[in-house]
């Protein structure tokens, strides 16, 4: 069965999505990221979703709950690489994901993640 | 309709100097307000052109179709999108072919001895000049329309800048009214520059919208919040003080947007947002202020 694989990178998760999502394939990454936050007490997720060329309703749902999930997990996520037709349809769905940070790609990504997390680090002490 | 073969293309043959004159007449006489649009030359020209056609699809007969009948409404044609490019009235143009009547009537009445004949003649006539009266209205109508598409296109074209202030921002100039057809452009094109840019930062001028109503600001809060979704901000600037009473009147909630009142306040705020600065270099101004931003040291935290 396909997976969409989840990278540990430094203190972030890095997703990629590079197929076709589908509804059971996005259940499947909501269990297995939430699972994997759990482990490993990351403080931040970074989604790229640069070769999504297609979302619905349900997709957009999923990609908020996803944030808000690692929110409760208290790690950040960052939506990097969303394709312009994607973003018009969502906006068009009235799905403009107010709790979700997004960046153009994932250096920017990155670097959002980065900052918040040192910034957060830097308070707590 | 096959009547029989009428006197009336006889006779315009016969005495078409005579009817040419009186109906340059008329036509100066109708045209009495424009008569700057068209020169007399070209007047004459064109109704000596049309005569000659018209008596030449009489002749062919009255039916309104054949070779004749269409080379004269390939004529009109012509006649009525050049009139129309002109700025003549369709009724003006119209008149063209109607104040042909008067001299046609005074013709078959001058010429023909019994009534009977007169009124069969001058039926005739009205029913082919009408006819072609209003073929010359639609094709009028069909320059005025051709005009306006292409005025249409030019709009669309020009209207939707999206301008590179500096690495990493950029300014969407807005001019003229926001409807759902050019809001979907607008954003197309924003969104597309800023993949190909790669920038942060998007400044939506509203300068020149002329109006604001709840339509255009639902318009404008999609596109920021598109651009919010590819991962840049996006600043509205250029709100002049009845826009913002009209917004606040309206109950439009902008809170999440940044808006700024000019797009010198917009641009000021974008830098800093980057992690730059205007600075002054000391020198003494000579055209224009000398003003160079530079990096600053401190970024963005």
């Amino acid at each position: 069965m396909e997976k969409i694989p989840i990278l540990k990178m430094r203190s972030c998760l890095l997703v990629s999505i590079q197929v076709d999502m589908h509804d059971r394939l996005a259940m499947q990454l909501q269990d297995d990221l939430t699972e994997r936050i759990a482990q490993t007490g990351v403080r931040g997720v970074l989604i790229d979703i640069s070769a999504l060329d297609m979302v619905d309703s349900f997709m957009g749902r999923m990609l908020g709950n996803i944030a808000a999930m690692s929110r409760v997990l208290d790690a950040e996520t960052v939506l990097v690489g969303m394709q312009p037709a994607v973003a018009i349809t969502l906006v068009e769905l009235g799905m403009t994901l107010p709790g979700v940070r997004t960046a153009l790609n994932v250096e920017k990504g990155m670097d959002l993640l980065e900052a918040s997390i040192g910034a957060d680090e830097s308070v707590g002490g | 309709m096959s009547t029989p073969t009428t006197a009336l293309p006889k006779l315009l043959r016969d005495h078409q100097p005579q009817v040419l004159k009186e109906w340059k007449g008329h036509q100066q006489q109708s045209l009495a307000t424009r008569r700057d649009l068209i020169s007399d030359a070209d007047l004459a020209r064109q109704s000596e052109r049309f005569l000659q056609a018209f008596t030449e699809a009489l002749e062919s007969g009255d039916s309104g179709q054949g070779a004749a009948w269409e080379r004269l409404h390939e004529m009109l044609n012509e006649l009525a999108i050049a009139r129309a490019h002109a700025g003549f009235s369709p009724s003006d143009t119209a008149m063209f072919v109607f104040s042909l009547k008067q001299p046609v009537f005074d013709l078959i009445r001058r010429s023909m001895t019994k009534a009977e004949d007169a009124t069969r003649e001058s039926w005739q006539a009205t029913l082919a000049l009408d006819r072609l009266g209003l073929i010359t209205t639609e094709f009028h109508q069909k320059g005025r329309e051709d005009i306006i598409m292409r005025q249409q296109q030019a709009m669309m074209e020009l209207s939707t800048p999206v301008v590179t202030l500096w690495k990493g921002i950029l300014a969407l100039p807005l001019i003229g009214t926001l409807d759902s057809e050019r809001t979907q452009v607008v954003m197309e094109s924003l969104l597309q520059r800023i993949v190909q840019s790669g920038a942060s930062i998007a400044i939506l001028d509203i300068t020149g919208v002329p109006t604001v109503d709840t339509l255009v600001a639902q318009h404008l809060l999609k596109t920021v919040a598109a651009a919010r979704l590819m991962g840049a901000d996006c600043i509205i600037s250029g709100i002049r003080p009845q826009i913002a009473q009209t917004i606040v009147h309206l109950g439009v909630d902008l809170k999440d947007v940044v808006t700024k009142a000019t797009l010198a306040d917009a641009f000021a705020i974008a830098l800093t947002r980057t992690g730059l600065a205007v600075v002054s270099t000391g020198a003494t101004p000579r055209q224009g202020g000398a003003k160079a931003p530079a990096a600053s040291a401190s970024s963005e935290a």
